[in-house]
């Protein structure tokens, strides 16, 4: 036995839970978000390891050297043409800047650019020690761990075990 | 009473032994720039008059007392016959007036003199000023401003430099760093026509100054170290129309390779040799641009000028020979078609372009004279090469060489010590000369009245590393890391007097900065040349003594040039304004704290931002009248 009012309710129903929709507000601006981003990537071990390998891989040591700088201004002092927040330098390497800094914007990912913005950051500030990567990727003469031999094992001997004691 | 006068001498001894004592620390401290005076040497006896090389007469200068390209003539001697200036009365030289540019970039460029006007082109944004120079003060004439687009800065290797314009038939000609040539009515400063000739977004710039010749605009490309595929263009005079455009790598076609390729050399021999000699598709991106000095021989209509570095810097991703990079290449100047080849460097290992200045020489060789061109090369040797056939009949070093042990004339090739070749992933020590060579773009001077080559050059070797390089267009294209040092001796720079008959240094001059600046011979038997402090110098033509030094604004990377004004004296000029790849640590404020800064020439020169400043400022000396 169905109601006449049936359809009515639901209507009704579906009409007062629309109503409980409210438009969500931002409480927090652009740049308070930005800043929030940039904090998740600055002095994170990860992500400047992988900032690293693209700095490398985005050839941006052709031109910014190891910080130096070179065709392109210094990465390590304290002067910053285009400002030296977290994401000012993600705009710059995704957006790139007018006197010749390129657009890497479908070369990288926007997580990616943070990750060189961590990169570049532990370059001029002081970087956290415990976040930086021991790995360095220029060429040097110290031979690499994977390319050492393997040391043969040695069988532990009763007679060594003793002279270790002695 | 007697003791106590004892205590106070004692003290007072004390004192004045702690006082020595911190000045002896003082004067030790390291990070306190210590000038090491210029130390001059004589090595040899000067060549007699019938043993010395002359300038080739057809290509010898034509207007004596003008300055019409920035080699003085189509023979490159940079040889100003005027003669009121000389060893006599040089002492008195002094500033008559200066202009400012008011650009704090490298100037490498010559001012141009025609007339009674001077022209000067500036580094980016490559404005060119029109000095009259006769009214009173020297006042500008006109100025042009090309506007090049902004973004071309950051493709520009070694700084936004330009290395002159030329001046041709009432046209001022001049590239600007964004990859257009321009012409300019002399007199007006009209532009008369712009040809885009470089794509920026590739890297490829325009630094060089071009030769005119038959009513042809000769320009070359600049981006080597951004895998660009380079080439020399041809446009005419008149229209700016491109008439020939010559690749340095690909098919032959494309390299304006014909019948009448005759190189001497069975390795140059080949059907499509700058396609073969590349792993598959490398060409493309293979460099070769040609960014230096062009010489011209009128007699045989035969132009000359090198190939910079094959791209990428890293030797081991790009295997063979590299045709036809970092070689010289002799071609028709009406058609383009090449002639002969001879590559220097085949298969480069450390950037070394071939693109200094080939000197139109005529020497005796057994009796006759023998036209040759002798060019001071990025290599460290000095190459006595025939003009007609190419062939290479001498080679010796000039400078300190422990990369290549010889050069086999048989073959032309360069014998590499395997020792010095670069490694992947692994820094090999001690390569001489460094990536700059034993002297870069900077030409020399050559004086018929002594028979010398001056070479303002360099003494620097490098520790060296390779990793592997990515292309990404418009970004560099090395795979490459260098930390460069002083060679032995310690000091930075050398002007070289050599004797290309002889072929040996008569006498050399031991500068403490690299020489960066170009070097002027004179008629009154004085050789000028600036360094890198800014001390412009004037010595003597046989003796290479110092005989006058003038204290510049900036360290000078210019060309001295020297002309005769409308008022009839000898006037002697040139650009101060340190920059270029040698100070970019000046002119880009570039951190000394990174050693591989500036493509590892910052280790070189990490006192020079104590020792001067950027600014560009034209000089022009005169004798009081």
């Amino acid at each position: 036995m169905s109601s006449p009012f049936r359809a009515e309710a639901i209507m009704l129903a579906l009409l007062a839970l629309a109503g409980c929709h409210r438009e969500t507000r931002d409480y927090r601006s652009d740049a308070m978000k930005a800043a929030e981003r940039g904090a998740a990537f600055e002095d994170n071990a990860f992500h400047i390891a992988q900032g690293q390998r693209l700095y490398a891989w985005m050839n941006c040591a052709g031109c910014h050297a190891h910080g130096g700088g070179g065709m392109g201004p210094p990465l390590m002092d304290d002067e910053w043409r285009y400002g030296g927040r977290m994401e000012q330098i993600a705009a710059t390497i995704l957006d790139g800047r007018p006197n010749g800094m390129p657009s890497f914007r479908r070369r990288v990912t926007e997580d990616q650019a943070w990750q060189l913005a961590a990169f570049v950051r532990a370059l001029s500030a002081q970087p956290r020690q415990d976040a930086l990567p021991g790995r360095a990727d220029e060429p040097r003469n110290t031979e690499p761990m994977t390319l050492d031999e393997r040391k043969p094992i040695r069988p532990v001997t009763a007679k060594s075990d003793d002279a270790s004691e002695e | 009473m007697v003791r106590r006068v004892g205590v106070w001498t004692v003290s007072a001894l004390v004192l004045a032994l702690a006082v020595a004592a911190l000045a002896v620390l003082w004067s030790l401290r390291t990070d306190r720039p210590q000038p090491r005076s210029a130390v001059l040497e004589r090595l040899a006896p000067l060549p007699p008059p019938e043993a010395r090389a002359l300038p080739a007469a057809s290509a010898a200068r034509a207007e004596e007392g003008q300055w019409t390209m920035p080699l003085g003539d189509y023979a490159a001697t940079r040889f100003s016959a005027l003669d009121q200036i000389d060893a006599g009365n040089v002492s008195e030289l002094r500033p008559v007036f200066t202009f400012d540019t008011g650009i704090a970039k490298g100037h490498e460029a010559a001012p141009l003199v025609v007339g009674s006007t001077m022209y000067v082109v500036t580094p980016f944004p490559n404005i060119v000023y029109a000095l009259d120079l006769t009214r009173p003060g020297n006042p500008l004439k006109w100025a042009f401003r090309p506007r090049p687009l902004q973004r071309a800065q950051g493709v520009a290797c070694c700084d936004v430099v330009n290395r002159g314009a030329a001046f041709a038939g009432g046209r001022i000609f001049f590239n600007t760093l964004d990859g257009q040539t321009i012409a300019l009515d002399a007199e007006t400063g009209r532009e008369i026509w712009r040809t885009r000739l470089g794509n920026i977004d590739i890297g490829e710039t325009l630094t060089m100054a071009p030769l005119v010749a038959e009513g042809r605009v000769l320009v070359g490309s600049s981006g080597g170290e951004f895998g660009v595929r380079g080439w020399l263009a041809a446009l005419d005079a008149s229209s700016g129309a491109l008439l020939w455009k010559a690749w340095s790598t690909g098919p032959d076609s494309d390299v304006l390779i014909g019948p009448d390729f005759r190189p001497f050399y069975a390795s140059e021999r080949g059907r499509d040799l700058g396609v073969t000699t590349w792993h598959p598709e490398g060409w493309k991106l293979g460099g070769g641009t040609a960014w230096g000095w062009i010489s011209y021989d009128p007699d045989t209509r035969l132009i000359y000028y090198g190939t910079g570095n094959p791209g990428p810097w890293n030797p081991d991703q790009r295997p063979g020979d590299n045709k036809w990079t970092a070689g010289l290449f002799a071609r028709d100047l009406r058609t383009g078609q090449a002639r002969w080849f001879y590559q220097s460097s085949p298969h480069d290992l450390f950037d070394h372009d071939d693109v200094n200045e080939s000197i139109l020489l005529d020497i005796p060789v057994g009796g006759r004279r023998r036209p040759v061109l002798v060019r001071p090369g990025r290599t460290g040797f000095m190459y006595v090469i025939d003009r007609f056939t190419g062939q290479v009949l001498a080679a010796d070093p000039y400078a300190h060489v422990n990369s290549i042990r010889r050069i086999d004339l048989r073959t032309g090739r360069p014998q590499y010590a395997p020792e010095k070749a670069p490694r992947s992933g692994r820094v090999v020590r001690d390569i001489c000369p460094a990536s700059p060579g034993g002297k870069d773009w900077n030409p020399s001077a050559f004086s018929p009245r002594t028979g010398l080559i001056y070479v303002p050059h360099l003494n620097l070797c490098m520790d060296h590393g390779i990793t592997e390089a990515n292309y990404i267009a418009g970004t560099p294209y090395l795979g490459a890391e260098s930390r460069m040092h002083a060679g032995p001796g310690g000091h930075r720079g050398v002007l070289t007097a050599w004797d290309p008959v002889a072929r040996r240094p008569v006498w050399r001059i031991r500068e403490d900065l690299p020489l960066w600046s170009g070097a002027l011979a004179t008629g009154g038997d004085l050789v000028f040349y600036g360094t890198m402090d800014g001390l412009f110098k004037a010595v003597d033509a046989r003796s290479g003594r110092l005989l006058w030094q003038y204290q510049l604004n900036s360290g000078t990377i210019g060309q001295p040039v020297s002309y005769r004004g409308p008022d009839g004296r000898q006037y002697v000029a040139i650009l101060a304004g340190v920059g270029g790849w040698s100070g970019a640590i000046v002119s880009g404020a570039l951190d000394k704290g990174d050693p591989t800064s500036a493509l590892g020439f910052v280790n070189a020169v990490r006192d020079l931002p104590a020792r001067t400043d950027a600014g560009g400022r034209l000089y022009v000396f005169a004798l009081p009248r």
